[in-house]
């Protein structure tokens, strides 16, 4: 298990001057599962980039420790794994080159059995040397699952689970997701309640807040 | 703020009439008088308005650049307005320039443009003005704006010396140079350059009146635009 | 914590080799520079028939053609990281400056191979083209290209964010080249006419110091750009 631990105080995100969401806050150590759940629009999609480092916040942080070292913003994408509908792959490239790519970007450098196992993991090592291009949406949210556990990140972090995935995906997804239990933690994004009742805990963001509202995260324990 | 108005008005004022109206003579006999550069005669007393436009337009994009730099490390939007504004009122100036340096050259040289390194530092700088703005308007989001506008203000300051002092060293100019050249010698009398000098100044308070008001108009502006949403 | 040297060189090389292998595959970029030489070429063989043309006008002719096939193919690689969304890919998997500079080698090697044929192609194609110093022509030619990629791959990451991208990028792009292609103008012409190899050294310093200052200025400003 990975001696993780995420903090996020007083988030608040605005758009067009307007927040989003305001007074989001949350701890989780390693071993622990969040829902963030909420209508279209309430702010699910962003308040996970902004916990990815791919957004800054309008106020408020983040903070992640690994071993007891806070890591600095720059530098969260090391410890960060993530799905979402809105990360794209590269379609002009097979799988297995898309793996190898991004691992090279990464700094990492996985032997080819590695790669062959980890799309034997998402049931794609027959199409690894096919275009990602002439693969179907559900196979795309497959390749995204094993680009995400490639390095096996502390901080796994689901935008919407099971967009695209048939009975058998969203059983690899779940086998995923314990692991990830045991080794980190997990973050879901999501509308779907069989997506939500998986985690431990859950916060709800429910839309843009009327002006002078004191907040919109509420923590619901289980 | 009144009186420093009002001081400005009587300052640029007594700066036009003793610009437009100290004869230019041969010899010089009393102390109001200006003395004949060649080549230049009557129309040497463009130089009082053209070069402190010229200054002021550069003024404007010090000021631009300064605050974009503030504003990234910042993230205040206020230093993008203070930028934004800096660089409007520098766009007035600059085209202010270039038009009075035309007219000039028209009648000094013959021709409208002439594309000699001067002339073309000063066209550069009205693209940059010009760019500066497409750049902001093709940007829908208030930060991603400031954010993109600022590096391109970075950019093309680290890029503007190199046409305004690198060039006239290597190309021959037209331009007179009758301030600080390296080859020629101060060809203005004592009365001209304290002339010149305060038109210079003249100009620059000008600049920054017309900008302390642009910026409580940008300001009030924003506030209004955020407020009723 | 910073990147140690070595394993910096490694990411920014493997973000140059994906570019370089999608644009092997796509080839968006190359058609498009492709197209683009053939039809300009052509118009000016046209236009030109037989006709002596001075020096001069054959050094800026080959200029505003490198350039204009700059605008014509760099911004690519930015722009289609933003639009297809694969830029959250690479935030995820590194940080700013290996991404942009292997891009920029990308487009400083992309450059340099169209410059290379381009020239030969003007060369061969146009009456009374003639260089006197082969050294001379071949180092303004060099700084040049090189200079006209720094600024293009800055920029290009910069309009990448923006809408009504096609216009902006020779809007924007224009004024701050234009210190640089005056300079390489001059160099090549001096290099057309004549035979002594450092005859334009001044312009050479000149071009050197707009590399210096425009990648200074880009490493410093890309992180801005990158972080959203």
């Amino acid at each position: 298990m990975t001696d993780i631990r995420i903090t996020v105080a007083g988030l608040r995100k605005d758009f067009n001057r307007r927040p989003v969401f305001s007074d989001i806050s949350f701890d989780l150590s390693g071993g622990r599962t969040l829902a963030i759940s909420g209508r279209n629009g309430s702010g699910k999609s962003t308040l996970l980039k902004i916990i990815a480092s791919l957004l800054s916040p309008s106020a408020g942080a983040v903070s992640l420790t690994i071993d007891g070292v806070e890591i600095h913003r720059r530098w969260t994408f090391r410890h960060v794994g993530m799905v979402a509908p809105y990360l794209h792959l590269y379609e002009e490239f097979t799988a297995l080159e898309n793996l190898t790519l991004i691992d090279r970007i990464r700094g990492s450098n996985h032997t080819a059995s590695e790669y062959e196992e980890m799309l034997a993991m998402v049931s794609l090592e027959r199409r690894r040397h096919d275009v990602v291009r002439t693969f179907s949406s559900g196979m795309k949210q497959r390749l995204k699952y094993a680009l995400a556990w490639m390095d096996r990140p502390g901080l796994l972090l689901l935008d919407e689970p099971r967009t695209n995935l048939d009975p058998e995906g969203i059983t690899t997804m779940k086998t995923l997701f314990k692991e990830q239990r045991g080794n980190g933690i997990v973050i879901v994004a999501t509308n779907e309640e069989d997506d939500a009742v998986m985690c431990d805990e859950r916060i709800s963001l429910s839309g843009v807040p009327p002006p002078g509202a004191p907040g919109t995260g509420r923590k619901g324990g289980r | 703020m009144k009186a420093f108005q009002a001081i400005l008005g009587v300052w640029l004022s007594a700066v036009i009439f003793c610009a437009l109206m100290f004869p230019i003579v041969g010899e010089i006999t009393r102390w109001y008088e200006f003395p004949v550069i060649p080549g230049l005669e009557q129309k040497a007393r463009i130089l009082f308005f053209h070069v402190p436009l010229a200054w002021t337009s550069v003024v404007g994009f010090v000021v631009s650049v300064f605050y974009a730099i503030r504003y990234l490390r910042s993230k205040q939007i206020d230093d993008d307005i203070k930028s934004s504004s800096a660089a409007g009122l520098g766009l007035l100036f600059c085209a202010l320039t270039t038009l009075t340096g035309s007219i000039w050259a028209k009648f000094s040289w013959g021709s409208f443009w002439n594309w000699d390194p001067r002339e073309t530092s000063i066209f550069v700088l009205l693209l940059i003005y010009g760019a500066y703005f497409a750049l902001r308007s093709a940007v829908q989001e208030d930060d991603k704006k400031a954010t993109l506008a600022a590096v391109y203000a970075i950019i093309a300051g680290v890029t503007m010396p190199f046409l305004m002092f690198v060039m006239p060293r290597i190309i021959e100019s037209l331009h007179p140079d009758p301030i600080i050249n390296t080859r020629g010698k101060v060809s203005m009398n004592s009365t001209m350059l304290v002339v010149f000098f305060s038109s210079l100044a003249g100009f620059t308070a000008l600049y920054f009146w017309i900008y302390s008001l642009k910026l409580r108009v940008a300001r009030l502006e924003f506030k209004r635009s955020s407020a009723g949403e | 914590m910073i990147m140690k040297s070595d394993g910096f060189i490694r990411i920014t090389a493997a973000v140059f080799r994906k570019d370089t292998s999608s644009e092997l595959r796509t080839r968006y970029a190359l058609n498009a520079l492709f197209l683009f030489t053939l039809t300009t070429l052509s118009i000016i063989l046209f236009s030109f028939q037989s006709a002596t043309v001075p020096v001069q006008v054959h050094a800026g002719l080959l200029w505003v053609l490198i350039f204009f096939a700059a605008m014509s193919g760099l911004s690519r690689t930015f722009i289609t990281e933003e639009d297809r969304g694969t830029i959250l890919l690479l935030k995820l998997s590194t940080i700013s400056t290996p991404v942009f500079y292997g891009k920029l080698l990308f487009n400083v090697l992309l450059l340099l191979a169209l410059t290379a044929i381009l020239t030969i192609l003007y060369s061969l194609v146009l009456p009374g083209f003639a260089v006197m110093s082969m050294t001379s022509f071949c180092i303004s030619l060099f700084l040049g290209t090189v200079g006209l990629a720094s600024a293009s791959t800055i920029i290009g990451a910069l309009i990448a964010k923006a809408n009504a991208r096609g216009t902006l990028y020779p809007v924007l792009s224009f004024p701050i080249v234009l210190p640089l292609l005056l300079t390489v103008i001059r160099a090549t012409t001096i290099a057309m006419e004549d035979p002594a190899w450092d005859a334009a050294m001044d312009e050479y310093r000149v071009l050197v110091s707009y590399i210096v200052a425009i990648n200074a200025a880009s490493y410093l400003v890309f992180e801005y750009i990158w972080k959203d």
